[in-house]
């Protein structure tokens, strides 16, 4: 069943698609997320909501995906299986479809240990691909996971992110591809900086034809600074960045730049590779530079369908 | 093994502060394996407590069995008749126990119940098993996931273990890098690309606390009697 997003229909024309990551405030002040979502509208098909992001409290994806939607842009609604459980999870998804929300991004959640409340009780009633199972069963049969009906249309595009990264790396394309199975329609990758491995894994995908059951979308991290390619390769679980990345970044007369011009050779190769259908840009705090990227990577204006 | 260690002394000491007579019990089973609960135990934190809090409180030192049975708990009725508060050094069911066998004397714990585990190396233990009434062992090469894994996932691993370690500790296995390696070993990989369901997680503590009865055996107790 089409959801009717912009993303799925940019995809699904077999266009190149793009996305952006949204960090929601630290505080109830929604004029941020307007701002920010008015730099993003022209540059990507679809914007991100991190859902309490690093185990920070922020204000829910929930809330700006609603908002976003009565802005006019088509919102990625992400939900992590560390704050609720089965309960809250498909009844904030009610609440999001019924206001327009279409695509929902299925995550198990940075571990409570890394926010602003370490000592929080957890909850992984589901992990991320039993909560894709749920939303999919939600979709096709208009069913709680609990088996009651409910009323009403619930159109959903259904992402999962994926790290061709993390260890162990023969292991990483069969979760992807019990992810499909479960009824991913669109994957989101963690930060690509490593050609290689990212190659290698794609390479897996395409032996698999998972690439044409998904929509594969390469997840692009633009640098500001050495320090951030630093603390991105020694703190960040699950990241890889090659010595040559860090090298030019602490070569680099102007850091910024330098990084700008690293995430769009990233994205300009991320496109050559076969099954790569899109990317999502997570410029974490620094959106304006998603307009430039998009720009110098020839992906603007972005198609309206 | 129940695994368990010994509350700070300052902890110890708060909660037994205005009591006269002491009697500090220890356990035979889970909590002497694991250096938290013995006799050696009771000694050292009797001592200590003596000297802590002086003259004003009387400390006897008794070790039972196993104080989750009411069989052991039976043979220290006199020294419980003789104490105001039992300061006991077996796990939280132990000093329920003693409770529920004396529920006119103060039960104070001694211990944090910690897990259930088994001693990797002598001085270090690990947990294995979080008792959640569905056990899954089968599925995962015999590592479990609910109790190892610090998101409990089923599925397979999240994106965060680095060098085998689990993102929340450079100390932790992460489960899913054991599981991986294990079922490797045994050429038997193909069973991760099995989805492990929503769970039902009544048969954890989720569906309140557990309760077993066994018809058989309470069959046998009844023509017994
Ligand atoms: S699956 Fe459940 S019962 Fe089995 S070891 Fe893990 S926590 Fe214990
Ligand atoms: S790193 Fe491994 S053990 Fe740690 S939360 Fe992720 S999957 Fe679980």
């Amino acid at each position: 069943m089409p959801a009717g997003s912009n993303l799925e229909a940019v995809l699904s024309a077999g266009r190149f698609a793009v996305t952006a990551e949204l960090g929601p405030p630290k505080g109830t002040n929604l004029g941020v997320v307007e701002r920010k979502a008015e730099i993003l509208r022209h540059c990507c098909d679809a914007v991100n909501l991190t859902d309490n992001q690093t185990a920070i409290v922020r204000m829910s994806s929930l809330a700006c995906a609603i908002h976003l939607r009565r802005m006019g842009l088509d919102p990625v609604m992400q939900m992590t299986c560390r704050d609720r459980n089965r309960l809250a999870l498909q009844s904030d998804v009610l609440g999001a479809a019924g206001a327009g929300v279409r695509n929902f991004l299925c995550l198990s959640g940075d571990h409570q240990q890394f926010g602003n409340h370490p000592g929080a009780k957890n909850v992984f009633d589901l992990d991320s691909i039993q909560l894709i199972q749920v939303l999919a069963g939600m979709r096709d049969t208009r069913r709680f996971q609990g088996g009651d009906e409910f009323t009403g249309d619930i159109p959903m595009f259904i992402g999962a992110a994926a790290n061709p990264f993390a260890d162990p790396l023969p292991y990483r394309v069969v979760r992807l591809a019990k992810k499909v199975r479960a009824g991913a329609n669109f994957i989101q990758t963690q930060a690509v900086f490593d050609l290689e491995i990212f190659g290698r894994w794609m390479a897996q995908v395409r032996a698999r034809g998972l690439h044409e059951q998904t929509a594969i979308m390469a997840g692009i991290v633009p640098l500001k600074s050495v320090g951030t390619a630093r603390y991105m390769r020694d703190y960040v679980s699950g990241i890889t960045v090659p010595d040559a990345i860090i090298a030019r970044m602490e070569d680099a007369a102007d850091p910024k730049a330098e990084g700008m011009a690293i995430a769009v050779e990233l994205i300009d190769a991320a496109r050559e590779i076969p099954g790569v259908r899109g990317v999502h840009i997570m410029a974490v705090g620094w959106e304006d530079v998603v307009p430039i990227l998009t720009e110098r990577a020839g992906l603007l204006p972005r198609p309206l369908i | 093994m129940i695994v368990a260690q010994q509350k700070p002394l300052e902890d110890i000491r708060q909660m037994a502060r205005g009591f006269r007579r002491l009697l500090v019990l220890g356990c035979g089973t889970c909590t002497t394996v694991c250096f938290a609960g013995g006799e050696k135990e009771v000694g050292l934190l009797a001592t200590s407590l003596r000297s802590a809090l002086g003259q004003e409180i009387e400390i006897e030192e008794a070790v039972v069995q196993r104080q989750c049975e009411w069989e052991f708990l039976d043979q220290v009725g006199e020294a419980v008749g003789r104490a105001e508060a039992v300061l006991s050094l077996g796990c939280g069911v132990g000093v329920q126990g003693i409770g529920e066998r004396y529920p006119g004397v103060v039960v104070l714990p001694g211990l944090n119940t910690t897990f259930m585990g088994l001693t990797e190396a002598p001085g270090i233990w690990e947990e294995r098993c979080m008792a959640c009434g569905d056990c899954l062992l089968h599925r995962t090469g015999g590592i479990c996931p609910v109790a190892r894994c610090a998101k409990s996932l089923l599925n397979g691993p999240c994106g965060g273990p680095q060098d085998g370690h689990c993102e929340i500790s450079p100390e932790n296995p992460c489960a899913w890098v054991l599981i991986y390696d294990r079922l490797m070993q045994q050429g038997r990989v193909e069973q991760l690309e099995e989805i492990i369901p929503v769970r039902d997680w009544k048969a954890s503590h989720s569906g309140g606390p557990r309760r077993i009865v066994r018809p058989d055996l309470r069959e046998m107790v009844e023509e017994e009697v």
